[in-house]
């Protein structure tokens, strides 16, 4: 085995530190913060701290809201998912066979992409505002009186919506290259052997795609669960009475428009653990059931 | 060499320019649009008026926003020495008592002839401690009031000078309205917790909660889940089924003021300090204003109705030039000329009685303008219309506007959804009583 030793014991560290350091004070300062503050009681202005032990999560786990911000969030990463990856696939193959203008129906598609999820939300919020909106006029005429802001499905309808649709363009560039690389003699031999478009999407292109699928739905995922919180706040705030409170929001609502900071960093633990648990779940289960 | 000594001579000067100068102080608000230009002419004014004291007054976005940036900043040692805080964060400010400077403190420290009692007592009232003394200087106070479009009610047969006093009549009116097709619905509000649940209780002569509404301590507790308040949301949710009201969405109810504009809704209740905006978007209808309505079978309505706004905080851990910039400022923020200005520019109501005689003539020229202070002071404020004062309050006003929302969509009753304010408010109040002890 053939190791490159480096006689300078100071010069491989300097070369990580900027790295180092970033990750020690953004990531893992805040987070030993974050756990530190899970196991206190303090006022807003942190000038009366008491240690509690465990408190701060049997309150949460005592808490009706906190199980509904549970279920929310659940409900919201798989539609949000299903939807953008859904869409972005059937347009991917869409794309795939046609011969001509590929390349601009690509850059068209991948447009949406660029936007800011804040942004994003106050498109979608103008677009189905109940008062100015038009796609509520639009509805209204086929008889739905479509009104999120007291409506709590119409409500949830609306984030996955803004949510999916910047997605869907992530998804799209991913599911288009996985098609491509996908030899054309494979699905040939099939047509010749009298499979249909039908079968021959779920025998051949589906199976060999699912390396791609299997990444984009980590990454939609773990989107559709920590970075939607500006299209949350730009359109539904968590409500209303708090059907779209998906738990990153809950955090950012409790700790910084509540002041209850014990109780947020407690909430932060607890996402923390599910993130580690979901990606052990996922590399370990899930990964070896994958063809690459 | 040459260039080092240049460098630190330069900073030499600068330094011994700074210590000759004026003291500067930082003001943390949460005035946008036009208020942040009308606030930063007073500031200007102020800062023109003296050479000893600058004021630098920086937006910090919303209420909760500017609130949670001092917390934030205090607890990196970096506070502004005034901030602007809204009503309902003056629990959290008040419990808070190593990180503030009452008012009446800094007044009597570094104020030159300080005189309490200048002060409109139902303005001043919801921010004094228990022995009376001021803890904030009140800058921008409103109070919800009435708000209809005449050109609608004569449309309808009504008599456009005449705005309903009871909600009977609100009722009977907006029957009419629909019924006439004059507008599709009877009314709108913004802020279901400030307007319909606090100002509601207070007008009704009503307890929100325990220990004065919560002035007597931090054991109080919510009581909001009355029969009077039960039977009010028991009819919103009604009225709502049957077309006469349209809820706004929560919060300050974004939704509502565009209803009333489009002449949607025939009447909306809303801030005094929405009078100017109000006004410029009625262009298309006569605007008339009134007080809010009251069930004429509850003992003792109308009361008088309660105030919402910011007042401005003195934070700790200043020097004693900047408090004494601070004191000064204050002085002339609560001068007579400054109050009228900016009452009668923005709806607010003025804090001194000296403005508020000087503000008559505005008054005469404005009809409606002073429907808000004559509201206010309607009667001796009881222990019911004081105001109030709760910890952890922005999540607890959250939980009505939740509430409310499950009553509208039939997930709950009125009772019900009351009692769900009550239970979850007061997890809260036992949280911050916690916290603070």
């Amino acid at each position: 085995m053939k190791r490159t030793i480096f006689s300078n014991q100071l010069l491989p560290w300097l070369l990580l530190a900027p790295q180092l350091i970033i990750t020690f004070v953004f990531f893992l300062w805040p987070a030993a913060q974050a756990v530190r503050q899970s196991f206190l009681r303090e006022d807003a202005f942190g000038t009366r701290t008491s240690f509690v032990g465990l408190e701060n999560f049997a309150y949460l786990l005592q808490s009706p809201e906190y199980f509904n911000s549970l279920k929310v969030t659940a409900i919201f990463a798989v539609s949000v998912t299903v939807l953008s990856m859904g869409m972005a696939l059937l347009l991917a193959i869409a794309v795939d066979r046609m011969i001509r203008s590929t390349r601009v129906y690509t850059t068209l598609l991948v447009w949406p992409y660029a936007v800011a999820p804040a942004v994003a939300g106050i498109l979608w919020w103008f677009i189905f505002n109940p008062t100015i909106g038009i796609m509520p006029y639009v509805l209204a005429q086929v008889g739905y009186d479509w009104n999120h802001i007291s409506s709590k499905t119409d409500a949830m309808m609306l984030v996955v919506i803004a949510s999916a649709w910047k997605q869907i363009s992530y998804n799209f560039l991913f599911f288009l290259a996985g098609l491509q690389s996908i030899p054309g003699s494979l699905r040939e031999a099939a047509a010749i052997d009298g499979a249909g478009p039908v079968r021959r999407f779920f025998d051949i292109t589906f199976p060999l795609l699912s390396p791609t699928t299997f990444f984009l739905l980590v990454v939609n995922i773990v989107y559709a669960m920590f970075d939607t919180f500006g299209v949350i706040d730009a359109t539904t705030e968590g409500g209303p009475a708090q059907a779209t409170n998906i738990m990153v929001y809950k955090v950012y609502f409790d700790g910084f428009i509540g002041q209850n900071i014990g109780s947020s960093a407690a909430q932060s633990v607890v996402l923390m653990i599910l993130v580690l648990i979901l990606t052990v779940v996922q590399f370990r289960f899930v990964e070896k059931k994958v063809a690459y | 060499m040459i260039r080092y000594s240049t460098a630190s001579a330069v900073a030499l000067i600068a330094s011994l320019g700074a210590a000759n100068a004026e003291t500067t102080i930082d003001w943390w608000h949460a005035m946008g649009g036009e208020l942040g230009t009308k606030l930063e002419e007073i500031v200007q004014g102020f800062n023109d008026s003296q050479e000893d004291y600058t004021v630098v007054p920086s937006y910090k976005g919303t209420y909760p926003e500017t609130m949670t940036a001092a917390i934030a900043a205090f607890r990196a040692q970096q506070q502004p020495t005034i901030v602007q805080v809204f009503e309902v964060g003056t629990g959290t400010m008040m419990a808070a008592q190593g990180a503030i400077v009452p008012v009446h403190q800094l007044m009597e420290e570094h104020g030159e002839g300080f005189d309490p009692s200048a002060f409109l007592p139902s303005v001043v009232g919801y921010y004094t401690d228990s022995e009376g003394n001021m803890l904030s200087m009140p800058f921008n106070s409103s109070t919800p009031i009435l708000y209809y479009n005449k050109t609608v009610f004569e449309k309808a047969g009504l008599d456009p000078e005449t705005p309903p006093k009871t909600w009977a009549e609100v009722e009977e009116f907006s029957k009419k309205i629909i019924e006439s097709d004059a507008a599709s619905c009877g009314f709108t509000t913004g802020w279901i917790s400030w307007i319909q649940t606090e100002n509601f209780s207070a007008w009704h002569n009503q307890p929100i909660g325990t220990m004065e509404n919560g002035f007597g301590g931090l054991d109080a507790r919510l009581s909001v889940n009355g029969p009077v308040q039960v039977k009010h949301w028991g009819n919103l949710k009604k009225w709502a089924d049957e077309g006469i009201f349209k809820y706004g969405g929560p919060v300050g109810g974004d939704n509502a003021p565009p209803m009333f504009y489009s002449q949607d809704c025939a009447m909306i209740m809303n801030s005094s300090a929405s009078r100017a905006g109000v006004i410029a978007n009625a262009t298309d209808f006569e605007l008339g204003f009134g007080m809010l309505p009251y069930y004429d079978d509850v003992e003792g309505a109308p009361q008088n109705s309660i105030i919402g706004g910011a007042t401005l905080w003195v934070l700790s851990g200043k020097s004693d030039e900047e408090y004494d910039a601070a004191a000064a400022f204050f002085s002339y923020l609560s001068s007579p000329e400054v109050q009228a200005d900016w009452a009668s520019f923005s709806g607010y109501l003025p804090i001194t009685s000296a403005a508020g005689e000087q503000m008559k003539d505005f008054y005469a020229e404005n009809p409606g303008a002073d429907t808000g202070i004559k509201q206010i002071t309607l009667n001796e404020p009881t222990e019911n219309s004081k105001g109030l004062r709760f910890g952890n309050y922005v999540q607890i006003r959250g939980i009505i506007d939740e509430e409310f929302e499950q009553l509208l969509s039939g997930g709950k009753d009125a009772q019900g959804a009351l009692d769900s304010v009550v239970e979850r408010g007061n997890a809260l109040l036992e949280e911050f009583q916690a916290q603070n002890q």
